[in-house]
């Protein structure tokens, strides 16, 4: 009950920002932050709390993301009705690679190459098939108004964006509170152990690759309203699967704020170090680099783990 | 209760377990004893749906279970634990033992509950909310157990849970097995230890070298032949009893 409290708090904490500051800028480091945050809870579902460690969660990701796109741009869908379709497909892209992998028992580094296959497959075909725009991509229409997905100022996406990781709060906090969770954290210490007491290993975490693939692929229909841009390499490339592991792997895996105070952490060092040496392009990558090596040689279980 | 029909299992050139057949009945203890790699894990394996055998059936309350998955076989009331103990290392004592009451109670809180119940059986009713890997080897036997029992079986394999312990700890854990049978579980267990499988089992299945070589009460096995030579190599039988007679 006090991390609902928690969670009620944080959510209204987060919607009066705008109220308090009218500066673009910062609203928008908010969104990103939040952004990726949402990425970081979709993946924790999958590593931090089922152990499968996947390297390629952009093909969650660019899945959302042209889905809404192609739908908007193509078939002249309303954007929020994309959603559902996105969110859809994104779990139907978990349960085919679930199925190809735990069907064959790949585990650790082997299950991480494959999802980093899958995305590159993803990314290959989305560059060369004309459905999605090829390599140009694939704009959406310039349509002002909340019945779209589209606001004039940043509140609305800072809303839009927070509901989703509310949503992602909440399937945490479900996730360490129910049988389900139980499972999959079960699983993700030991299987043979966790088949032994009955539970359906194999079920257990096609599921939370399903779950996972749908809240990311949400991450990718935000990213399309708010960019209202996407190209192959923006949807499906490494950048997206390294942005949704860093955040959780910082601030905690497989708990329920880690994704979230990870990814502030690393956007507020970012927008610091950016900041700071201008001249150097890219020099916060190198801190996000250095940080990761420090956080895992000091500190294993995220900066969460110095709490408790 | 369970029943093995010729239940083979080779893996390569190796065959860990031969034409091997037995029977365990309701509300006993029954022993499985024989040196080291003579195929009782894997037979273990064979039983609980870890493994798929070559050949044969294995047959639990007249249910021909052969080839299902571990999770289905617990689920129909018979489940096992690890001669490695394997805890859920991240969880607390009672984490752990509520993977198992899940089995039966959906619900967090009841599940929870039970899991507790389960840890004042087995002793481990203090250190629930210690993490589990910071047990003792003997905590970690425990929690093996507890896991186990959480999921209500009728039948448990119990592969091991005395090895690594000292005669004190071994005491305090006899009785404890001995409590689960009272309560109407059946059980069939892998040890080394023979002062346990003396004073807790009416019935020891010897294998050797994957096959059966012996049955009956353990008094009887201890002074069979064919067991004395399994153990002590060949001819040791003879010469113990020239040895006797001399």
């Amino acid at each position: 009950m006090r991390q609902l409290a928690a969670i009620a708090a944080f959510a209204v904490a987060v919607a009066l920002l705008p109220g308090l500051t009218g500066s673009g800028v910062v609203l928008n480091i908010a969104i990103m932050t939040l952004y990726a945050a949402l990425l970081g809870q979709a993946w924790n579902i999958l590593a931090g709390f089922g152990g499968q460690f996947s390297f390629g969660h952009a093909v969650f990701f660019g899945t959302g993301a042209y889905a809404a796109a192609v739908l908007q741009a193509r078939f002249g869908w309303n954007a929020w009705a994309t959603l559902p379709a996105a969110l859809a497909l994104g779990a139907a892209v978990g349960a085919f690679i679930g199925t190809l992998s735990f069907r064959y028992g790949l585990r650790g580094s082997y299950f991480a190459l494959v999802t980093l296959a899958f995305a590159e497959v993803f990314r290959i075909l989305a560059n060369n098939v004309q459905f999605t725009g090829a390599g140009v991509g694939l704009m959406v229409k310039l349509q002002p108004g909340a019945a779209h997905f589209q606001f004039a100022d940043k509140a609305g996406y800072l809303h839009v964006i927070l509901a989703f990781v509310v949503v992602g709060l909440l399937v945490s906090w479900w996730l360490k509170h129910s049988r389900y969770g139980a499972w999959l954290q079960a699983v993700r210490d030991n299987e043979d152990s966790a088949a032994a007491l009955g539970v359906n290993v194999f079920a257990v975490k096609l599921q939370a690759i399903m779950l996972s693939g749908a809240l990311t692929a949400a991450a990718g229909v935000f990213y399309v309203q708010y960019f209202q841009y996407i190209d192959p390499s923006l949807a499906y490339g490494p950048a997206v699967s390294v942005e949704a592991l860093l955040g959780p792997i910082i601030g905690g895996l497989g708990t329920i704020w880690g994704p979230i105070l990870g990814a502030t952490v690393l956007h507020l060092l970012g927008e610091a170090t950016r900041g700071l040496v201008s001249s150097l392009p890219g020099v916060n990558l190198v801190v996000y680099g250095a940080l990761l090596v420090l956080m895992i040689m000091f500190l294993p279980r995220g900066i969460i783990g110095l709490v408790k | 209760m369970i029943e093995a029909v010729s239940l083979s299992k080779r893996f390569g050139g190796l065959a860990a377990v031969q034409d091997v057949s037995l029977l365990v009945h309701p509300g006993t203890i029954t022993a499985l004893i024989g040196p080291n790699g003579a195929g009782k894990t894997t037979l273990f394996h064979l039983l609980s749906g870890f493994l798929a055998p070559d050949s044969g059936k294995v047959i639990l309350e007249g249910r021909d279970i052969t080839g299902l998955s571990p999770h289905v076989i617990c689920r129909l009331g018979m489940t096992r634990t690890f001669q490695i103990v394997q805890p859920f290392a991240a969880q607390t004592v009672r984490e752990n033992i509520a993977v198992g009451s899940h089995l039966h109670h959906r619900g967090r809180r009841e599940a929870i509950a039970a899991a507790e119940e389960v840890a004042r059986r087995v002793g481990l009713h203090a250190q629930l909310d210690k993490p589990a890997s910071s047990l003792t080897i003997a905590g970690r036997k425990r929690l093996e157990l507890a896991r186990a029992l959480a999921t209500g079986p009728r039948l448990l394999l119990l592969d091991e849970v005395l090895a690594g312990l000292n005669p004190q700890e071994i005491n305090e854990v006899l009785p404890v097995v001995r409590g689960i049978r009272d309560a109407g579980v059946t059980v069939l267990l892998i040890e080394h230890v023979m002062q346990a499988v003396m004073n807790l089992c009416e019935h020891v299945w010897v294998l050797s070298n994957g096959r059966l070589i012996a049955e009956g009460a353990p008094r009887e096995i201890a002074a069979h032949p064919q067991v004395i030579e399994a153990y002590l190599g060949h001819g040791t039988a003879e010469r113990l009893l020239r040895a006797a007679h001399a």
